[in-house]
């Protein structure tokens, strides 16, 4: 069905409550995909299965062949942002951004903590805390976790929803161009189309129960099927 | 852990059961304290409830110099002492006191403090303000905008907003009172007794110290737990409300009312509870500095034994808290059935041929005061650990925190308010705990309170003036280095 290049879902079924989601497809690796649908439709639920928060009930999860179903989530070959929550926010920045390379405070200092945040733009922030910078920089600092870490797998939970649409362009172009430039596969939740159409070549849309199998980002927003149309507003 | 603070309760409470069946029949003195303590304990409840509500009305719809100050005042009580409270009270409504020398000359007969009236005068300073705050952070749950709407719709505010919350919050306020005045201890020791005024605790207490009757005092102890765990059935977990401050800022809009009705209230309750603190401070000002060395050595015992039991009591509220699920709500409620006498008795029918009483006395107070405070850290420790799980749970178990790592770099710094309150409170509380320490102790293990006690029981007023003083400092400065130390962020 699918090569053991990049991440397969075979047959995956994720329950939460009364909710139950299924997924079968295959996500090629160094890609950017979008994951789209209505609220509650899932999407989160779907991040959160491959990132090892939730045990499908059914199915296998694989990375480049490999089947990681049952590994803990620090063990994945997966780094997630969240909505929020993904600094802490009594550490540094360089503290948080040194958690990428071992749970310590020790790393904080190092030279890969100070590359990481140079090339996020944060180059003279580091001994700051979360609160004491801009929404933007702590995005920013997320990502230059997600950079540092050696995770190829990069799962996105609408991470710039709070922030304005000039800041979220700015940041998704930072994302391009640095964890797809480094050959990162990327799956990243987002409401907008435009955002899609930014940096995303294919579209998972998880609708009524299922994740689809990806398609062509061109194609499915120019002529959506009527589910997602309705959801678009199209 | 929550298995370990499961047999730390429940084998004291083993042992009582079986010894309880040596006793003889209950006499009519049995019975009387019987009566007694539910009786004062009702009343105490229902006052405290009933004089609360025109007190937290008052400061709801009242701006004035002092709110802050006296929304403090309110959470003093908590972390007060009881022995100095009591020492307070008698000193204003004792025979010498204010309140008589003010009667005297107006030819009206003296009050008496001693006795019923006594009992409950104590435990209404106590649990009025307990009450007060329960209800003001009820008002403060009530949204501003539903005061707005109801005014705009001209429609009652009383019976619309005011009567459904205190409808849901005043039996838990009640029953929480009344399962405190339950286990009354120190109160009845030094207030009460006698046939008119002995409570089941202070019975235990008699009969093991001083009439050596294990079975009675096993007997009454069986009583006191099952009226304990009856009234804690009924309370369920509403009555545990968090002893959190209640808002400060809100924009209630409460109807208007007279101003006298108010300003006599907020003046007498203001008066009530700050009078006592003030003679404390009054007469043990003279008195602090020309202690003997006993004081001295007990103020030391008494810190020892209340950063100990601060510490036990952590680390296992931590732990189950962390754990959270049914297991551990269950063994973090319990230790309320289970009074200071009652675990003291257990233990001391468990040891007493294995180990002298007066060797247990330090030991025993610390376990039985972790025990007590268990239920209160658990309460503030549990949502406060859950909401960081919730928060950033998912990211340390991405980041690989496990184990020790977790607490360090994540659950202790994110819950370090929470976790500092708690420690103050126990640290206070067990600082100024006059219980099971009563019932081993002697001259050389005694605590600073218990010292207290036994001055003022032999009317040295100026050394237990002095020691009063000396431990509402060490308690109120237990209290606050640890909240402190809670809410300074790392700089």
């Amino acid at each position: 069905m699918s090569g053991p290049d990049g991440l397969t879902l075979e047959g995956v079924t994720l329950v939460q409550g009364s909710f139950r989601l299924g997924a079968d497809l295959a996500v090629p690796a160094g890609q950017t995909h979008a994951v789209m649908g209505a609220s509650g439709g899932g999407k989160s639920t779907l991040l959160g299965g491959i990132a090892g928060f939730l045990a499908p009930a059914a199915g296998r999860i694989l990375w480049q062949g490999r089947d990681i179903t049952a590994l803990p989530p620090t063990e994945r070959p997966v780094s997630m942002l969240f909505q929020e929550h993904n600094l802490f926010p009594h550490l540094t920045l360089a503290e948080n951004v040194g958690l990428a390379l071992g749970p310590s405070l020790k790393h904080a200092g190092s030279a890969e903590v100070a590359d990481a945040l140079a090339r996020t733009g944060l180059a003279d922030l580091g001994k700051r805390r979360p609160a004491e910078v801009s929404g933007g920089q702590r995005s920013r600092a997320a990502l230059a976790r997600v950079l540092l870490s050696d995770k190829p797998l990069i799962l996105m939970d609408e991470p710039f929803a709070a922030l304005g649409p000039g800041l979220k362009q700015e940041m998704l172009a930072l994302v391009d161009e640095t964890l797809h430039a480094a050959g990162r596969t990327l799956l990243m939740v987002t409401h907008d189309p435009a955002d899609a159409r930014a940096i995303a070549a294919q579209i998972i849309v998880v609708e009524d129960g299922r994740a689809l199998p990806p398609a062509a980002t061109g194609l499915l927003l120019d002529n959506p099927p009527p589910g997602l149309a309705g959801y678009l507003g199209s | 852990m929550a298995l370990a603070a499961l047999a730390l309760v429940l084998g004291p409470l083993a042992a009582v059961g079986l010894w309880a069946g040596r006793a003889g029949m209950p006499t009519p003195g049995d019975w009387a304290a019987f009566r007694f303590t539910l009786w004062q304990a009702a009343a105490s409840a229902a006052l405290s409830c009933a004089l609360a509500v025109p007190l937290a009305r008052a400061l709801m719809r009242r701006r004035f110099p002092g709110r802050k100050a006296f929304l403090s005042l309110i959470g003093a009580p908590f972390i007060l002492p009881v022995i100095v409270a009591i020492f307070g009270l008698v000193a204003i409504f004792g025979r010498n006191g204010w309140i008589n020398a003010a009667l005297a000359p107006l030819g009206l007969p003296p009050l008496s403090i001693y006795g019923p009236q006594g009992v409950i005068l104590a435990h209404v300073f106590f649990n009025l303000p307990l009450a007060c705050r329960m209800l003001l952070s009820g008002y403060a749950a009530i949204p501003g905008e539903h005061w707005r709407l109801a005014e705009a719709l001209s429609l009652p505010r009383f019976r619309f907003l005011e009567w459904p919350m205190l409808r849901q919050r005043l039996p838990g306020a009640a029953l929480l009172i009344f399962l405190i005045c339950l286990t009354s201890f120190a109160v009845a020791l030094t207030l009460g007794g006698g046939p008119r005024a002995t409570t089941m605790e202070l019975a235990i207490y008699q009969a093991l110290r001083f009439e050596f009757d294990l079975g009675k005092a096993a007997l009454m102890a069986v009583a006191q737990c099952a009226v304990c765990l009856a009234a804690l059935g009924l309370a369920g977990r509403a009555a545990l409300a968090p002893v959190a401050a209640p808002g400060l800022g809100l924009q209630a809009r409460l109807p208007p009312g007279p101003l006298w009705l108010d300003a006599g209230v907020i003046g007498l309750a203001g008066l009530f509870l700050a009078l006592p603190l003030a003679a404390v401070v009054a007469s043990g000002a003279t008195w602090i500095f020309d202690l003997p060395p006993t004081i001295w050595w007990a103020a030391l015992r008494s810190i020892v034994v209340a950063l100990a039991a601060t510490a036990l009591a952590m680390a296992m509220a931590l732990v189950m808290a962390r754990a959270g699920g049914r297991l551990a709500e269950v063994a973090a409620a319990l230790p309320l059935s289970a009074s200071s006498l009652v675990t003291g008795t257990g233990i001391f029918i468990i040891l007493f041929r294995v180990i002298r009483p007066e060797a247990l006395a330090l030991p025993a107070t610390v376990l039985v005061n972790a025990l007590v405070a268990l239920p209160f850290a658990y309460r503030i420790l549990r949502p406060a650990l859950a909401q960081v799980e919730a928060d950033y749970g998912r990211l340390a178990d991405q980041l690989g925190l496990g184990g020790l790592r977790r607490w360090r770099l994540m659950l202790v710094p994110l819950a370090r308010g929470p976790i500092g309150f708690a420690a103050g409170l126990i640290a206070a509380m067990a600082m100024g705990d006059l219980g099971v320490i009563a019932l081993f102790a002697s001259q050389e293990q005694q605590t600073l309170p218990l010292a207290m006690s036994r001055a003022m029981g032999a009317y040295r007023m100026g050394e237990a003036a002095g020691a009063g003083l000396l431990l509402v400092l060490l308690a109120f400065g237990m209290f606050w280095i640890f909240d402190r130390g809670g809410r300074d962020v790392r700089a």
